[in-house]
């Protein structure tokens, strides 16, 4: 059966990237609604939908909306992430590439109910043609009067523009995109004061991710309580899973919370299946730096029940045994992948889009860089192993911002889940150094 | 980590055409009064694209353009990873290697671009056309192995499709001398 769909429901729909035929299928719709509520009402409406942030934190949206400052006579700002990094993650270039209205009628709706009449996208620099995709719909928004100044005669004001970066994960904390919109290095500040209260040039700004944006017209359009009534308990509506690994159908999928991981990985609606009749070794479900799960973690929890596509039942078990929904950013290994290299790959990834400011993130993000690459190549120590759950652990909680927690949960899981093909690539150095790993159906069982 | 900011004679007055000088001013008008430094970043990379690579003297002709001081534009430009501080080829490869991208072969191709070009990642190609960079997720996991060269992202590749692009872009350069 065909899974319900809100964001995606018109994907296919020609020439939907265009607002002819984006209002023909209910475009804008919200904004006329919305323009004859009262902000606070909207923000009402969006608590009660129990919408939570698309880009990974999974934080109540309307909550987050309702902490905003609200000083007399000086700006707020809304400011939509669209600066999609985290590996694994391609879902909001997807909904931007085909629906970029439907973002331009999340903006709107949005910053009206926060008060802000001038919005950004920050979006990052390499989608550079997206870039291009949103200021065409942004013109065509301004030339039919849902943009400018009196917005279908409301009294409402507002300008939105697009702020491209230039290559730098960090530019996704959000703190670090507000330095970068300014026009500094992406340094991540220092909270308190959170941007509710201080945030682009010093004024109370509220940064959602493209997705969460998106999903507020159709909250609006429905009603919030039509809204939670999807999903399954506190994980509410719709989410945009972008598949990939080594799976037959790669590619982004949305999803009613609540389907069985299972249903994810084989059905043909979703991921088809593990490529080239290969078995399953690993998941990670949401965007690199959550926990990978082994196996036997992936379809049922610990305690044996269908795991499902919901922020609670993914993190069943917490991190001895369960992982987290994340970004959406859903990565499927099969038997041939070494954990190791993957291992490393992404600490060398964490290494590279380390800002520096921090001392435990600059330096232990390098440091597992260089153990696991020890390791992997076959030059490792068996006590290697622990060395790098101690630094990761010294690194976890210990920095400004979260990217030190996404560096070091990777590599925490992996070892383990997975510490005897560390020990193995140990043991063998001279086939870890020819790349020659151990077929996983000869491995020992892991078991959390 | 690039961390070699070069100058270049070559870019000693370097100006933009008065087409991308009104597409400054309309970047600028983006931002409240006072805050138009924000459009640095988008600057930046038109000044790449028309000057090829940001030396000192097009990061000074930014700065001014801004009216910001010279180091302010270093920083920023060292920051991120887009820009280029040294010279490149024409065409620039930015291939992913992150953990997605690697399930499905992107350290196989990379090195089948190296044995290619003859050149080793960092490096250009001879004819001085083509320059390997590898770089951390491009947000392409689903379609990978994958590279940028310029906006443009090349996705679901194999060593056939890099022998099209590159005798492609071989001919393109060729026709252009």
């Amino acid at each position: 059966m065909a899974g319900r769909k809100i964001l995606l429901a018109n994907d296919h729909v020609e020439g939907i990237r265009y607002y002819d035929a984006y209002r023909q299928h209910g475009g804008y719709t919200s904004v006329e609604k919305a323009l004859k509520m009262t902000p606070d009402d909207i923000v009402e409406e969006v608590k009660k939908s129990g919408l939570r942030g698309r880009g990974g934190a999974g934080f109540p949206t309307g909550m987050k909306w309702s902490f905003l400052a609200k000083p007399e006579g000086v700006p707020r700002y809304l400011l939509c992430n669209a600066d999609e990094s985290e590996p694994g993650t391609f879902k909001d270039r997807y909904l931007m590439e085909h629906m970029p209205h439907s973002l331009v009628e999340g903006m709107i709706v949005s910053s009206f109910a926060l008060g802000a009449n001038t919005s950004y996208i920050y979006i990052r620099g390499e989608y550079m043609w997206i870039v291009s995709i949103l200021e065409e719909a942004i013109a065509e928004a301004y030339k039919n009067g849902w943009l400018g100044k009196n917005i279908q005669g409301s009294g409402y004001d507002l300008d939105l523009y697009v702020n491209p970066g230039a290559g730098a994960y960090i530019c996704g904390e959000e703190t670090a995109l507000i330095e970068s919109l300014e026009g500094k290095r992406g340094n991540p500040r220092m909270k308190p004061p959170f941007p509710a209260i201080k945030g682009l040039w010093g004024c109370p700004t509220v940064v959602n991710n493209v997705e969460t944006i998106a999903t507020v017209p159709h909250i609006i359009n429905m009603g919030g309580d039509a809204y939670a009534g999807i999903g399954v308990g506190r994980s509410t509506g719709t989410k945009l899973i972008s598949a990939c690994g080594n799976i037959r159908k790669p590619g982004v999928y949305e999803i009613e919370m609540g389907i069985s991981v299972e249903e994810f990985i084989y059905s043909d609606e979703y991921c088809g299946g593990i490529a080239d009749g290969k078995k399953l070794k690993a998941m990670i479900a949401g965007g690199s730096s959550v926990p990978i799960l082994p196996h036997n973690l992936i379809t049922k929890t610990a305690a044996g029940e269908p795991r499902l596509m919901t922020y609670e039942s993914l993190a069943d078990g917490g991190f001895v045994s369960g992982t987290m929904l994340g970004s959406g950013g859903f990565i499927i290994y099969d038997e041939d992948q070494c954990i190791v290299h993957n291992t490393y790959t992404l600490a060398r990834f964490y290494h590279h889009e380390s800002c520096g400011q921090c001392s435990p993130c600059r330096e232990g993000t390098g440091w597992m860089e260089k153990v696991l690459h020890r390791i992997e190549s076959g030059h490792g120590k068996m006590s290697d192993i622990d060395l790098l759950v101690d630094v990761a652990k010294k690194i976890e909680g210990n920095t400004i911002c979260p990217l030190g927690d996404a560096a070091a949960w990777p590599v925490a899981a992996a070892i383990r889940h997975f510490r005897d093909e560390f020990e193995w690539h140990i043991q063998h150095p001279e086939a870890a150094q020819a790349g020659n790993y151990p077929h996983w159906e000869n491995r020992p069982e892991v078991v959390a | 980590m690039e961390s070699s900011i070069k100058n270049n004679p070559a870019h000693v007055g370097c100006t933009f055409t008065a087409d991308r000088l009104q597409e400054v001013d309309r970047l600028m008008k983006q931002y409240p009064e006072g805050k138009h430094k924000s459009a640095i970043l988008r600057i930046l990379h038109m000044a790449q694209k028309d000057f090829g690579w940001l030396s000192v003297e097009v990061m000074d002709y930014v700065a001014s353009l801004l009216s910001i001081k010279p180091i302010e534009v270093y920083e920023v430009a060292t920051f991120y990873s887009m820009y280029h501080l040294k010279p490149v080829g024409k065409y620039v490869f930015e291939f992913c290697q992150t953990g997605p991208c690697c399930t499905r072969g992107a350290e196989k191709t990379i090195n089948y671009i190296k044995n290619k070009l003859n050149i080793e990642v960092g490096g250009t190609s001879a004819d001085g056309l083509f320059t390997l960079k590898t770089v951390e997720c491009l947000g392409a996991c689903g379609y990978a192995p994958m590279m940028q060269v310029g906006d443009v992202f090349f996705e679901h590749l194999n060593e056939e499709k890099i022998d099209q692009l590159i005798e492609n872009w071989r001919n393109e350069a060729a026709s252009k001398n």
